[in-house]
């Protein structure tokens, strides 16, 4: 079996990094028709005009925009994001520790979420069309559809202002106590919890639902086996592919989409990072970031359809 | 005084009773305000400041591109923090007298072009080092440089000489300036090791506290520097702490919730909700800061006083005041001046006048729209004043076309660009510093593109001059014409509006920036 899979996963790998080329290029060009330049923006309102020509100089601006492209693609191949212009940090040293919240808080959010989301679909399938299905879908759909800043204001609200159970604010910090930092993180996890939900949930029941409707359920209902024994056994295996590709896709959301989030809870991750230095027009940093990010969903992407591949032998022969 | 009021007052330093409750009392006693703000000052003096204990500043205003040095700040995080852990050669006091720090002492020619600051003795710096008059002069050095990036550059560039020699320092200046000291008070002149020549953003300087922590835009922390040397007065907390909170929402939140003992810019639509909050104290004052609407005296067609006049009889400023303020301001009269300066004098104050304008704008022939651009970073409240601007002027027949512009980017490419926009002012200690910065033919900030060689002339004598009768009649007579023919709309003076919650002890108004001058995390205390 194994000829057929490595040369499918090398063809995905290959198309990733096609992939992750071409959004360089975007991001890249994307940045430079951003009004203003970083020099500008560094200065803000206290610019004067011998200070802007002095920093421009200073920060290699006048170069053409080919070869900074080439300048900064070079450093990204060895390992080197540049510097920050505004504050002149190293940005691999910055975002390390930016980045490593994030992945905590995505990595809590999604503990909690993607068993419970499963649970929740296989549950509602079981039950499907009764009141517990409408139930679990209602409420679902209702904390989908309430945009994040106001889930994340009635948490602060009704946890931190009025019952004191966890800060309105997590900020985190090195050397953090392990349960200190849980409790901090507890509500933007929640936040993101109820974000997620549905969209996985709703999925799960939806794919275990297609597969209901095949002759081999129907086989294994005339069997005589129970109703949860059918969905485990014979449609939830089936209907895996569909569901961690939407898992990797909420994943991707989890580290790449928490900007508001972070931003409520005052929450120390990439999406604070990446909002501060667009408005400093601070190109290399949101570079960086661009490229992590596209990096983080092309790398999800990838591990979903080879994982759909695993589990689907159909698709390892393709006809 | 009597002893219920004295009672009261100590109820109020100890805590137990609200400042606002306190003075509701004193005025049915029949107290004057002032007096009972005096009243309430000495008795927080008296139960004395507490040590111990970590203070918490939730603040808007920073962001993970600050940095240490000082030539760099910009934002109100740095600016705070900045105060915590550096010390400056002269320091404006809260009733706006100048406070002797690292100079004992300073004196001048009598033309007020040579200026010579005394060290003083015993003051030392985080690393163990005394400070010098030749770190002083570094320092100076460093921000009046024609390279720097200092945001102090603008009024250093004045100075001409600096050298050090025993304990002194000998400033001579380009022109006379009988300000100088005051302009020595700019946040951006901590004084550091060498000037910070070596190493700028070290952190290091001579502040009550030392830099223990400085994640940017995230949180920065300090501990008591022990050798500190004023350690009575300041640095009663034993840690402070500073968390970057930029949303409003949240600020509210982690101060209701506890996380944090004192917020900064409390929105004024909000105050009303938060007074209701046990334990929170709002602390507003009024300063020198204010909102205005800029027009470019040097393009069309605002090049035409009359047109500018019919603006600024067209805008209704007690509405705008109430409505986006919520009267947390003072009404402006379209010069940058209010009684927080020392030299301030009265200006019969201008009213909306929609007749009157409608015959100025008959008079400069302009006819159609006039396109105003707004933001909502312009101020707090900008896009909806604009509105209110608008409605106000079309009742005396002029249409005011609006265009909201994006926050990102409002600062570089409309602001001091576009010919009329909306923009504010964080004011400044005194009318020369403002008036040079924004009102001289030759000023980088020259946001109305106001270029008058008679007013150059004015400010040049006026800061040369050491009578204070005569400066004051001179600093009128400016006044007067920037507003009644600058390119300045100036309807409101904002407040400062911090919050305190549940046992912050020690706060005096301080009506020169937000938060004490800064100073709140190093002059107030936790009570037991």
């Amino acid at each position: 079996m194994s000829s057929p899979i490595v040369k499918l996963v090398a063809q995905r790998v290959a198309l990733g990094i096609l992939l992750l080329l071409a959004v360089s290029v975007l991001i890249f060009a994307g940045t430079q028709i951003l009004p203003g330049d970083v020099a500008q923006a560094i200065l803000g309102q206290s610019a004067t005009p011998e200070s802007l020509a002095n920093l421009r100089e200073q920060l290699g601006l006048n170069d053409p925009a080919y070869i900074r492209y080439f300048r900064w693609l070079g450093g990204v191949l060895t390992g080197d994001l540049g510097t920050a212009m505004s504050s002149g940090q190293d940005i691999a040293t910055s975002i390390k520790g930016r980045l490593w919240n994030t992945l905590f808080l995505a990595f809590w959010a999604a503990i909690v979420a993607i068993p419970l989301a499963i649970t929740l679909g296989l549950i509602a399938v079981r039950y499907r069309n009764g009141w517990v299905d409408k139930l679990i879908s209602g409420l679902a759909l209702a904390s989908t559809s309430f945009p994040e800043f106001f889930i994340g204001y009635l948490l602060v609200f009704y946890f931190a202002v009025q019952h004191q159970w966890f800060p309105a604010i997590s900020t985190v910090y090195d050397g953090m106590p392990f349960g200190e930092r849980m409790q901090a993180i507890a509500l933007p996890a929640a936040a993101l919890t109820l974000v997620v939900l549905a969209h996985m949930m709703r999925m799960t029941r939806a794919a275990i639902l297609n597969v209901m409707q095949s002759a081999y359920v129907e086989t294994a209902e005339l069997k005589g086996l129970s109703a949860f024994a059918v969905i485990r056994k014979h449609a939830f295996p089936n209907a895996i592919a569909p569901i961690i590709n939407v898992v990797m896709l909420n994943l991707a959301y989890l580290i790449v989409g928490v900007v508001v989030v972070e931003v409520i809870f005052v929450y120390p991750g990439m999406g604070q990072y990446l909002v501060d230095h667009v408005t400093k027009r601070d190109v290399p940093v949101v570079q960086a970031v661009g490229l992590i990010f596209a990096a983080v969903y092309i790398g999800l992407n990838i591990i979903a359809d080879i994982a759909a591949i695993v589990a689907n032998p159909r698709l390892r022969h393709p006809k | 005084m009597s002893n219920e009021l004295e009672f009261l007052s100590r109820r109020v330093a100890s805590g137990k009773l609200s400042r606002r409750d306190f003075l509701g009392r004193a005025a049915a006693l029949g107290v004057t305000a002032t007096f009972a703000n005096s009243l309430l000052s000495s008795a927080a003096r008296a139960a004395g400041p507490v040590k111990g204990g970590t203070l918490k500043a939730g603040l808007v205003g920073g962001e993970s591109t600050n940095s240490l040095d000082p030539a760099l700040f910009m934002t109100q995080v740095p600016f705070a923090f900045g105060k915590m852990w550096g010390e400056l050669i002269v320091e404006l006091s809260p009733e706006g007298k100048l406070e002797n720090r690292i100079a004992e002492e300073i004196g001048s020619s009598d033309d007020a072009k040579v200026w010579t600051l005394k060290i003083r003795d015993g003051v030392e710096f985080h690393n163990g080092k005394t400070v010098t008059a030749e770190d002083v002069a570094a320092t100076l050095e460093r921000h009046s440089d024609e390279k720097s990036k200092s945001g102090a550059l603008g009024y250093m560039k004045g100075i001409e000489s600096i050298k050090a020699s025993g304990k002194e320092v000998v400033l001579t200046l380009k022109e006379a300036n009988a300000d100088l000291p005051y302009l020595l008070s700019d946040y951006h002149l901590i004084v550091q090791p060498n000037g910070g020549k070596d190493k700028a953003d070290a952190g290091i300087s001579a502040g009550p506290y030392k830099v223990t922590t400085n994640e940017p835009g995230v949180r920065h922390g300090g501990e008591r520097f022990a050798n500190y040397w004023q350690g009575d007065k300041m640095g009663h907390a034993d840690q402070i702490e500073i968390i970057v909170i930029n949303d409003a929402t949240a600020r509210t939140a982690a101060l209701q919730g506890g996380q944090v003992n004192m917020v900064n810019r409390v929105e004024p639509k909000i105050v009303d909700l938060i007074k209701r909050v046990p334990g929170v104290t709002i602390r507003n004052h009024a300063g020198p800061g204010h909102y205005v609407f800029i027009m470019h005296c040097n393009t069309a067609p605002f090049d035409n006083n009359d047109l500018r006049m019919a603006l600024k009889l067209a805008i209704d400023r007690e509405e705008m005041l109430k409505k986006v303020l919520r009267g947390y301001g003072s009404l402006g009269n379209d010069f940058p001046i209010n009684a927080a300066y020392p030299l301030f004098t009265e200006i019969e104050q201008r009213t909306y006048d929609p007749d009157k304008a409608k015959f100025h704008y008959k008079k400069s022939g302009h006819d159609g729209a006039v396109l105003l651009r707004t933001s909502d970073v312009a101020f707090p409240g900008a896009v909806d004043a604009s509105q209110l601007f608008q409605q106000s002027a079309a009742k005396a027949g002029i249409q005011i076309e609006l265009k909201r512009e994006p926050g990102d980017g409002y600062w570089n490419e409309v602001w001091n660009k576009q010919p009329f926009c909306a923009s504010y002012w964080g004011g400044r200690s005194t009318q020369d510093q403002m008036y040079s910065t924004a009102y001289l033919s030759t000023a980088d900030w020259n946001d109305t593109r106001f270029k008058r060689p008679d007013f150059d002339k004015m400010v040049l004598a006026a800061r040369a001059e050491l009578d204070e009768a005569k400066r004051k009649a001179m600093y009128h007579d400016m006044a007067v014409m920037v507003r009644d023919e600058g390119g300045l709309i100036l309807p409101m003076f904002n407040q400062f509006i911090d919050a305190t919650g549940a046992k912050v002890g020690g706060w005096v108004d301080d009506p020169h920036q937000e938060l004490m001058n800064g100073y709140a995390l190093a002059k107030c205390w936790l009570e037991a």
